[in-house]
């Protein structure tokens, strides 16, 4: 293709006589193209997140615009900084942050590593698999309600026949499927919130894995089959640390989404029983929307927003460090 | 193959691996099997225990989520004139008449208009500035990545609170335009990146033939760049529509009745003495499955969008 003479012509022009040739100058169109682009940016993303920052320092209430605004600097930071309640729901979003990505790494690789076996058909139950993460989860949230139900729900009814039956069986007492309540007891509550989300999003992992799987060129494996390394040294030495960076990219996605988890945790428990599962967003949520304190809440969304951000950038760092490796 | 491969899985191997990966696939697709029979189950059958898989199917649930019935008595019920139809007969079988449309329908159009209208906005922005940003000296485009990123890192709740002010004094709040505009601006990043990347890989000499040509640079853009990026557009596209399909923190915050989508309303459907879960598993399939079928046909496009173009492949 790029011999032909038009393409030469078009290679030796330079790019200041190409630019010159016709219509409006390049720097005038790279404007109207970007333009909308910048402004919807600066309207939906940039003004609120400044706004937010305004109204930190307020006691404003949202639903009393006609109030006198204070300022009242710090006060709201101090505030929260302080109260152990909050300190209580950082604890709650680092539990689910931890347990669901321990679980979604360890099964998302492993089935990556399984589906790169490639067995036959495995590009079908490949995108089978990945079906949930797809959906709203705040629709499919709202469904795994029905499935946790003590005495009718699926969840508990596999669980129970699974708990009666070999091999399971030979270990665990049969567990009754109306003796447990997932979303309505202290204990279980947290796991209800992690089981879900370990269904929706380990695929994600999966996907991100099997890519970087995939990016490993054969050639390595059989240098290493000639010199006579065991496959479980190949995995160590090859597999695993070719795959780090993709897998600190997945948790990197998922660390940062989890970290705002909603829709799941409003469907599925609202935050309770108690306040068991009241992570930081339903925190905020509550404040901002249901007790109106738009001042004490947008504080928090920036304490909140700072630390996602300050522990994502220390995160990227480590993962270009890998890279580099 | 014909040829010992080391490198390639003994038989053996792969049958292991392909049961496990089987097994985890048909644990995984239970709920959503589950969502899909509950909608044909009966009440009764749908909360029988155990759970039933072989049951008599009835679009009760279907029915139960397009209307809203009110109860009548016996005799009220024997004046009537004969049911017309399916629905009518399924609801004066439980003893009440049909009263109405429910608000499923409009809930569901409300997606449908939302979500059309965002991607379409987000494509026609996106792709004008993706293209800016492949081809010409725009400033501060290395920051880009990071500014993506960081947008995404506060909660959509914390976004809401100015959101809900500023659309409050615009006259914008529970409005289609102020859901599309809303669903774009959050959309439009990931949009950009993507399209750039596509946009990048196709060659720049096809262009400046063209200007060489006599076309101007618009004509350049649309006659030779958007043929050739028309996959790229097509997948980005799938991305900014199950996003705004699926978005349920700022609509159940912003919207409340006129503007409302589906994914708010679905997990409202109340029957008698709770959740009408028949009708709920009715709705979310009808919600759920376009998703379902996009991703099966999709799947070759799937990995760039969900990993924001950081795995090209």
């Amino acid at each position: 293709m790029s011999d032909t003479p038009i393409m030469r012509a078009a290679a030796a022009t330079p790019p200041k006589l190409s630019r010159r040739i016709k219509g409006l100058s390049d720097r005038t169109i790279a404007w109207i193209f970007v333009g909308p682009t910048i402004f919807l940016l600066l309207a939906i993303n940039i003004f609120p997140l400044i706004w937010t920052i305004r109204l930190s320092f307020t006691n404003f209430k949202a639903n009393s615009p006609n109030r006198e605004v204070e300022w009242v600097g710090l006060r709201n930071y101090q505030r929260i900084l302080t109260d152990p309640d909050i300190w209580l729901t950082m604890q709650a979003t680092a539990h689910f942050l931890f347990w669901t990505l321990l679980l979604q790494v360890v099964i998302g690789f492993s089935l990556a590593w399984l589906i790169n076996r490639k067995f036959k058909g495995n590009d079908l139950w490949t995108t089978l698999i990945v079906l949930p993460m797809m959906l709203s989860p705040a629709v499919v949230g709202n469904f795994w309600k029905f499935l946790y139900q003590p005495q009718i729900g699926l969840f508990n009814y596999v669980v129970s026949w699974v708990s009666c039956h070999p091999p399971a069986g030979w270990l665990l007492n049969c567990i009754d499927p109306s003796s447990f309540e997932m979303i309505g007891s202290v204990n279980l509550a947290p796991w209800s919130i992690v089981i879900v989300d370990t269904w929706m999003w380990t695929p994600f992992v999966m996907l991100i894995c099997l890519a970087g799987l995939r990016s490993i060129p054969d050639y390595i494996y059989e240098a290493a089959a000639i010199d006579r390394a065991s496959k479980w040294r190949q995995f160590w030495t090859i597999t695993l640390p070719m795959v780090l960076p993709f897998l600190m990219l997945a948790v990197l996605f998922r660390g940062i989404e989890n970290f705002k988890m909603f829709d799941l945790v409003v469907q599925l428990t609202g935050g309770g029983p108690g306040s068991t599962t009241e992570v930081t967003s339903i925190t905020l949520k509550r404040e901002a929307f249901e007790k109106w304190r738009t001042g004490y809440a947008s504080a928090y969304a920036i304490i909140l927003f700072v630390t996602v951000f300050g522990l994502a950038s220390i995160y990227v760092k480590a993962l270009n460090k890998v890279k580099e490796r | 193959m014909s040829t010992y491969s080391i490198t390639e899985p003994s038989r053996g191997q792969k049958w292991v691996a392909g049961m496990l990966v089987v097994t985890y696939a048909i644990i995984t697709l239970m709920p959503l099997v589950w969502i899909i029979l509950t909608g044909f189950k009966s009440p009764a059958d749908s909360i029988a225990y155990p759970p039933v898989v072989m049951f008599e199917p009835t679009v009760e649930g279907y029915v139960n989520l397009f209307t809203t019935r009110t109860r009548v008595t016996a005799e009220q019920l024997a004046a009537l004139p004969p049911p017309d139809g399916l629905a009518e007969t399924i609801v004066r079988d439980r003893g009440m008449v049909i009263a109405g449309a429910s608000k499923f329908g409009e809930r569901f159009l409300n997606s449908v208009i939302i979500g059309f209208g965002s991607t379409f906005l987000s494509i026609v922005l996106g792709t004008l500035a993706a293209y800016a940003f492949s081809r010409f000296k725009v400033p501060l485009k290395d920051d880009l990545m990071f500014f993506i990123l960081s947008t995404r890192m506060m909660p959509p709740i914390a976004v809401a609170i100015p959101i809900f002010l500023m659309y409050r004094s615009l006259g914008l709040s529970d409005t289609h335009l102020g859901m599309i505009l809303l669903y774009t601006g959050v959309n439009i990043s990931l949009a950009v990146w993507l399209l750039k990347g596509f946009i990048d890989e196709i060659p720049r000499e096809y262009e400046e033939a063209a200007l060489i040509d006599g076309y101007t640079r618009f004509q350049a853009f649309y006659k030779v760049v958007l043929p050739q990026a028309a996959t790229g557009i097509a997948s980005t596209a799938i991305f900014c529509l199950i996003f705004a399909w699926n978005e349920y923190a700022f609509a159940v915050l912003l919207t409340s009745g006129n503007a409302q989508t589906a994914p708010p309303f679905i997990p409202t459907i109340i029957g008698v003495g709770g959740q009408d879960w028949p009708a709920v598993a009715a709705g979310a399939t009808i919600f759920l499955l376009p998703v379902m079928i996009f991703t099966i046909l999709l799947r070759k496009h799937l990995l760039r969008g969900i990993t924001f173009g950081a795995v090209r492949k």
